[in-house]
């Protein structure tokens, strides 16, 4: 049987970063500048991602802006019928980027913030200054006429002022405000115990997402992101392993999410040796985990077995060693108590940043 | 005119949103900020009337004219669709 199209292809069009946060949710070994795809192949990567279907590109990074030829490749999937998202940290959105991205035809722009004040920001990101450079960057988006969607990552350190982050996206008029807990995956696990909150500050953000919700209903939709560490079923990660999305590397290669090259005995291939549609269909690397055939129990009797798919690979493989195991996160897993092992250990604690040498581990 | 339809309100696709139909899926879908909703056949006919020049009593007067069914029936359907979406984001009244 033929898989359903594909809704959405992430273009992480680059690692490179002006910011270092550490929960970054890029891999631990970034890609080079010289690895990049050049632009006629993400030309060629667009115009086959609109033939199988693809309905959003969302430009992403690292940073998508240190890209000269991005307004180039919006303007692309624009001509091609595709919805554009661009996902930034917006302190090199200048007056000049944004003009050229708006005259490419760009549909939305997610900015991201650190932080509700400039403190704490500057401090996550490691960049001086770059509070008022995103606060710049969303007033010319608004500018502009674009939608904007504002993004918070939250942890231990600022989870407390999730209301004054709503307030802030109120303030710059988005239409859309993410508060998305840090994922514990590649710099989010080696910071794991820095920044995973208890399960009072997780409930305490969670009535604040609640109450503004009510408060801003159709004025602003808030989505909400939770730390799967408190949780009693799983997430069902990126809608299910090659079910809706195709990931591609600043280098080019293809995975059903961005994390999946954490995983052992793999071979992500290439869009420049192959196509998005030999891809989606015909991969191992995405065949393998697609569907319910490859479960185990407790998930492959569960009546949730279609809902969250079995949480996620490759939690399953950085916590358990084991990629085919239900993933922890599920109260129904023998191993759930690593997860409550972790909340254990958590505590405030020195941070390692996101930099392009390998993180070391200790 | 009567006071009646001037009050009744000119829906517009939310801002970010784009309706379209899609070849790959022959189907219409909505595309808006890292979302997309797939309309069912009736919320496509409401969504292919709005031009924002059409209040949602022209809106319903014309379904309503062209299915051959109350009108009053057809507008609370109407309001009640074109609600669901306005929460969601995806239109705007």
């Amino acid at each position: 049987m033929m898989a359903p199209p594909p809704l959405g292809l992430i273009a992480e069009l680059t690692h490179r970063c002006p910011l270092s946060c550490p929960y970054c949710s890029n891999p631990l070994e970034l890609e080079r500048a010289s690895a990049e795809l050049d632009t006629e192949t993400w030309r060629r990567v667009l115009d086959q991602a609109a033939a199988i279907g693809i309905l959003q590109i969302h430009f992403t990074g690292g940073e998508p802006l240190v890209r000269r030829d991005l307004p180039e490749l919006v303007r692309h999937a624009s001509a091609l019928g595709l919805y554009t998202n661009i996902i930034t940290s917006g302190v090199t959105l200048d007056d000049r980027a944004m003009a050229a991205l708006t005259s490419a035809g760009v549909d939305h722009i997610q900015l991201s913030f650190q932080d509700s004040d400039a403190a704490g920001n500057d401090m996550i990101g490691d960049s001086r200054g770059a509070f008022a450079k995103k606060q710049a960057a969303a007033a010319r988006i608004r500018q502009a006429g674009l939608p904007l969607t504002v993004n918070f990552v939250v942890h231990r350190e600022n989870v407390a002022r999730v209301p004054q982050m709503i307030d802030m996206a109120e303030a710059l008029h988005a239409e859309r405000t993410e508060i998305a807990h840090v994922q514990y995956y590649g710099w989010g696990l080696v910071n794991r115990a820095a920044l995973l909150p208890t399960r009072a500050q997780l409930e305490a953000a969670t009535e604040a997402v609640e109450a503004a919700r009510l408060r801003l209903a159709g004025r602003m939709v808030i989505d909400y992101v939770v730390p799967d560490y408190h949780a009693a079923r799983p997430k069902a990660c990126m809608g299910g392993w090659a079910q809706r999305f195709i990931n591609i590397s600043p280098s080019g290669r293809a995975m059903p999410c961005h994390a999946a090259e954490t995983l052992p005995g793999f071979v992500f291939p290439s869009v420049r040796e192959t196509t998005l549609s030999d891809i989606w269909h015909n991969a191992d690397a995405f065949l393998r985990f697609r569907g319910t055939a490859w479960m185990r129990e407790p998930c492959r009797s569960c009546d949730r077995r279609e809902i969250d798919w079995g949480g996620c690979r490759c939690q399953a493989f950085a916590l358990l060693g084991d990629l085919t195991a239900t993933d922890p996160a599920c109260e129904l897993s023998p191993d759930h108590g690593v997860m409550q092992a972790a909340v254990h250990q958590a505590g405030p604690g020195a941070y390692v940043f996101r930099r392009i040498e390998k993180a070391r581990v200790t | 005119m009567t006071a009646d339809t001037l009050a009744s309100p000119v829906p517009t696709l939310g801002r970010g949103h784009k309706f379209r139909f899609d070849q790959v899926r022959g189907a219409w879908v909505i595309l808006g900020p890292e979302r997309m909703f797939v309309p069912d056949e009736h919320a496509v006919e409401v969504l292919k009337l709005i031009d924002g020049t059409r209040s949602v009593d022209a809106i319903a007067a014309d379904l309503a004219a062209r299915f051959a069914a109350p009108v009053e029936e057809i507008r609370a359907d109407v309001q009640a669709m074109l609600a669901d979406l306005a929460s969601r984001g995806a239109v705007k009244l």
